[in-house]
């Protein structure tokens, strides 16, 4: 029996946590700041490419090796919740790039990741488009990081309350 | 570890509400709604919705709507204005100083933008407007490079706290629908290095039209060369057409300036020299409203043609942002803070006026399409 995820997607787990919540914390404070706008922008758009491609990874290594079975006595409605909270989590992390990089195609912005580095436009010029996705993004967005509560409150659920060992496959540090 | 192969050690009861009848479990669930708790409140205070006397993007260009009125579909800021076309010829001399391809021998289409500096899109040319040439170049790659430039030697203030306060200073008593004096004394007695700006600003002759009109970058940035060595500059756009004061009376006709541009066009293309004039150490990079010794060195970069001009519309430069940011490889911004807070308040204008319906704009020119990507 496999008592917990394999070693790579839990590094992959923890690695992309802590840049996904970084992300968030990095897109609220960009949209209100204004001596800190560049700096920021310039860590959230390479940020959220090496996030997509790393979901990506994720999205494969997850398809490969199976998640750890649930607890048997886990009751159904927290199983669909747990199944469907990760579903969003995946969904998300490749929908929220893959919105920046359309609305900066949208604008007609370059989407420059680092100096000398661009990505093509996936979407022609259209301030129509860029209307839709702009707010999309920051939607989507929101709706991450309420999923992210959901999930850490969940984590920490397993972890303190239920005492069911699914906590335990994920933050094993062994082998 | 899950119980898959071992026997279920509990029941579902270990599931069931039950299981947080006793005070320890009672404690935990404290535990984790605390957790929880801060990371939102964290969340919360990093996107300022705890902070709402702050100085943010959003204020900002609220204070624009407030102050100049609403004009849904056009920009926060020059919302009266016309397309450009053209292109640029590189002529090599820059490559010393920095790697962006635009400095090599080599034409590029550029597009771009002509617009004053008033409150509404309709606001009437004058004789002492200011003007402004924004451009976007289209270089090898995907690569592009951004700027907007005014026909002023300074900017008035330095960073977006003194825009703001400049800003608030000037809004329209509606008693008499100027600024009121003494607001702007105030403001003036407050902020010295504006004051002295301001003085530049009155004291440069105003050239008679947008086509003999010198148009500066006034932020400083940095120039990187082949080996990565950054070099300060300020950059100018100095026209061909000789240089002619601005008349004295207001010519009749409320788009007079644009008007003229036109009638020049049709003469033929119009240009300028793209001048990049080299910091030396000691040159302030920080503050805009500080000119630059005269006597620096100005490298003549290239030749831009503009062949035409066009009223905004769908396709051309109406939809596109001047953000100062969108840099090629080889420029990069100085430590200027005018130039992040640009970035973020033409990133919030850009964002509100995609969405709204559009008007045609006071200046109409014509009805000859042109794209954006230039006639090279």
């Amino acid at each position: 029996m496999t008592g917990r995820f394999p070693l790579f997607s839990r590094l992959l787990h923890w690695a992309m946590a802590a840049m996904v919540l970084a992300m968030l914390f990095i897109g609220v404070a960009m949209a209100a700041s204004l001596a800190d706008y560049h700096r920021l922008i310039a860590i959230h758009r390479p940020l959220g490419i090496l996030i997509l491609v790393l979901a990506i990874v994720r999205l494969a290594n997850r398809l490969i090796h199976r998640a750890p079975p649930l607890p048997p006595d886990m009751p159904r409605p927290l199983r669909r919740a747990a199944h469907a909270s990760h579903v969003l989590l995946y969904v998300l992390m490749i929908a929220l790039p893959l919105v920046g990089w359309a609305m900066l195609s949208a604008a007609g912005n370059p989407i420059v990741l680092v100096s000398g580095l661009h990505l093509p436009p996936i979407l022609p010029h259209s301030d129509q488009l860029y209307a839709l996705l702009r707010p999309l993004h920051a939607a989507l967005a929101f709706l991450l990081f309420g999923t992210f509560l959901v999930h850490l409150g969940a984590a920490m659920m397993h972890a303190l309350i239920f005492r069911d060992g699914v906590f335990q496959t994920m933050v094993s540090w062994r082998r | 570890m899950p119980n898959s192969s071992s026997p279920p050690s509990g029941t579902a009861a270990r599931y069931s509400l039950n299981a947080l009848g006793t005070p320890s479990a009672l404690a935990r669930l404290g535990i984790i709604g605390s957790v929880l708790l801060a990371v939102g409140i964290a969340f919360v205070w990093t996107a300022g919705w705890l902070s709402a006397g702050r100085l943010d993007q959003t204020r900002l260009i609220d204070t624009f709507e407030k102050v100049n009125g609403a004009h849904p579909g056009f920009r926060r800021n020059h919302p009266k204005g016309v397309c450009l076309v053209g292109w640029f010829d590189g002529n090599g001399a820059g490559v010393d100083l920095s790697r962006a391809t635009v400095f090599r021998s080599a034409r590029r289409p550029v597009f771009g933008r002509f617009s004053t500096v008033g409150p509404t899109p309709e606001t009437a040319d004058g004789p002492d407007v200011v003007r402004s040439m924004a451009l976007s170049f289209t270089l090898a790659d995907g690569e592009v490079w951004r700027t907007s430039m005014n026909d002023i030697p300074v900017f008035p203030v330095k960073d977006a706290q003194d825009f703001f306060d400049h800003l608030v200073a000037l809004k329209p008593d509606p008693a008499t629908g100027k600024p009121d004096p003494a607001r702007v004394a105030a403001f003036l007695a407050a902020h010295p290095g504006s004051a002295r700006a301001i003085a530049l600003i009155k004291a440069a002759a105003t050239s008679s039209g947008f086509a003999n009109a010198t148009y500066n970058s006034l932020n400083a940035f940095r120039l990187i060369d082949a080996d990565g060595k950054a070099t300060a500059v300020r950059w100018a756009m100095q026209p061909v057409d000789a240089f002619e004061r601005s008349p004295i009376e207001t010519p009749r006709g409320k788009n007079y300036l644009f008007e003229a541009l036109q009638a020049r066009l049709q003469q033929g293309p119009v240009e300028w020299h793209l001048m990049l004039i080299v910091g030396q150490p000691g040159d302030p990079t920080n503050d805009a409203t500080m000119p630059w010794p005269a006597d620096r060195e100005r490298i003549d970069a290239g030749t831009l043609t503009v062949t035409a001009i066009e009223s905004e519309a769908e396709g051309n430069c109406r939809d596109t942002e001047f953000d100062p940011l969108l840099l090629p490889s080889g420029i990069e911004p100085s430590d200027d803070p005018l130039l992040s807070a640009r970035s973020a308040a033409y990133a919030v204008s850009f964002k509100r006026r995609a969405g709204e319906r559009k008007t045609p704009s006071a200046v109409q020119i014509g009805d000859r399409q042109i794209s954006e990507q230039g006639h090279p």
